[in-house]
């Protein structure tokens, strides 16, 4: 679940709809009565109010609770848009071609589909995140941080009252070879501000016992993985910790609800490294349920690249997210040359 | 004390989930557990739990002292339950060893000349480096379970079918 910061394609973005880009953005003036501002990308329109966002396009319109609606936006901006689809609910989402992005309506959701009815735009995408992050910057309330538990944040509701920037402007963690390298990511602490987590109270903070030679200080490292992850301050969040070419070890604290139904372009690995989640998996393409997947510590999965998925965590949990961010995977993917599953038995 | 505990996993203590169908395979999942690999497994044999395209997690059961290995990039090791140590030698000239465009580790018959690095001593939820250029060893005095982010090489074991829900 994170994107490499190199993972966008040299090559000119697949487009396998055909679909022109959109090239109209507007911010309106804040609303008399609630405050907030509306947003307009190409024939999509944006509006909240004290509980709901409202999504208008021509034809149609959708509603989510407007804490359902700031928690996905918060991971579709802090992602880059991430790998494949990220579906906010069942109606509205995105789908990245690295590059570019097509917003949607409809496009996963099997009735939208069949009465065609389905809605689609097509974006750069550094034109769709810049009126994205103005959105979650206007809609995100003082004292809501759409990047914390439930349990562990204020009220997203009610008419416009002050912002919280710095909770929607977090920067993700990608170290560039292991947290705790010289020059690279650094460890968390009390003192840099990342306290260790109420739900992970009891994991032990002890350090590796490293012994270096002299001159080999810079390469004979070791942390402590839970220790770090406990100390983590957001959730649904997969921070790079560890780099072996395009291998990325994207660690994360989970509680509650993944926020967005991941429709990923690519095989996705989860590796439960305490305590449990529960993933429930759709297809990509039409919603329809397929499996349940139960994961305790020491347990390890894929979700394939044809299926959603979304996981449920009621205790704070560690999971790894294992990604290959080779750019090259999702057109081997929908060409045929790789597979849905990465290995048959 | 806190209301909250938190559920680790052990090579003799954990608890398996699994994948309930509705409409597809539970195969698709290769679903498996890491403790119960090392478990089941002959000490430092590294087996693959999971793979995408030419990466690979490898878990071992590190028990007693292993064999040397190398590789052509950085590896990564993280103990999940017990104590297990790692030891690691500068190689003279890695390239010699092996194929600097090789992927995986490689099994040493003996340790090349070096200088030595250091040594690790990691606990549960310790992640060190193995890096580039170096050779590598563990020790453990009683069974622990190791996760290693790596290439599939030529020490990589697939044993799906033995290990993954079906």
């Amino acid at each position: 679940m994170a994107m490499s910061e190199d993972t966008e394609s040299a090559n000119k973005p697949a487009n396998p709809r055909g679909l022109p880009l959109q090239s109209g953005f507007a911010v309106e003036p804040a609303d008399n009565r609630t405050g907030y501002r509306a947003f307009k990308a190409g024939s999509f329109g944006f509006r909240r109010d004290g509980y709901f966002a409202h999504i208008t396009w021509p034809n149609g319109r959708h509603q989510l609770a407007v804490d359902v609606f700031l928690r996905a936006l918060m991971r579709d901006v802090a992602w880059g848009f991430f790998y494949g689809t990220v579906n906010f609910d069942t109606v509205f989402g995105t789908t990245n071609y690295y590059g570019e992005v097509e917003m949607f309506a409809g496009a996963t959701n099997e009735s939208f589909i069949r009465s065609g009815t389905a809605f689609i735009e097509r974006f750069k995408a550094d034109e769709l995140m810049r009126i994205f992050k103005e959105m979650i910057g206007d809609w995100t309330n003082q004292g809501y941080d759409p990047f914390a538990a439930p349990m562990e944040t204020g009220a997203p509701w009610g008419t416009k009252n002050g912002d919280n920037d710095d909770a929607v402007g977090r920067k993700r963690v990608t170290a560039k070879r292991m947290v705790g390298l010289p020059g690279d990511t650094p460890l968390r602490s009390d003192a840099s501000g990342y306290p260790v987590n109420r739900m992970f109270a009891d994991v032990p903070q002890d350090e590796p016992d490293v012994y270096a030679e002299p001159g080999f200080e810079h390469e004979v490292s070791a942390y402590n993985l839970f220790a770090y992850l406990s100390r983590s301050d957001v959730t649904w969040n997969p921070s790079v910790c560890s780099v072996v070419k395009e291998s990325l070890f994207c660690p994360t604290s989970e509680e509650f609800i993944l926020p967005v139904e991941h429709g990923n372009d690519r095989p996705e690995w989860f590796v439960q490294l305490t305590d449990e989640i529960i993933w429930t998996t759709k297809d990509r393409d039409t919603g329809a349920f397929r499996a349940q997947v139960v994961c305790k510590a020491g347990d390890v999965c894929v979700m394939p690249a044809d299926v959603r998925h979304q996981g449920f965590s009621d205790k704070r949990s560690m999971l790894l997210v294992w990604e290959n961010g080779s750019p090259k995977i999702p057109e081997l993917i929908r060409s045929g040359k790789a597979p849905n599953v990465p290995v048959t038995f | 004390m806190s209301e909250y505990s938190t559920q680790f996993g052990a090579i003799d203590a954990y608890e398996r989930g699994g994948v309930s169908v509705i409409a597809d395979s539970p195969k698709n999942y290769l679903f498996s557990n890491m403790f119960d690999v090392a478990a089941r497994s002959q000490p430092y044999v590294r087996v693959a739990v999971a793979k995408n395209f030419e990466y690979v997690i490898e878990v071992a059961r590190a028990e007693g002292t292993s064999g040397w290995f190398t590789c052509a990039h950085d590896e990564f090791v993280t103990c999940l339950d017990y104590s297990c140590e790692v030891h690691l030698v500068k190689l003279d000239d890695p390239d010699s060893v092996v194929d600097p465009e090789s992927e995986g580790a490689h099994a040493l018959a003996e340790l090349p000349p070096g200088r030595k690095m250091g040594r690790i001593v990691l606990r549960r939820g310790h992640m060190a480096l193995l890096p580039v250029g170096a050779a590598y060893r563990f020790e453990a005095a009683s069974p622990a379970t190791l996760m290693i982010q790596t290439i599939d090489g030529p020490v990589t074991a697939h044993k799906w079918a033995e290990f993954c829900q079906s």
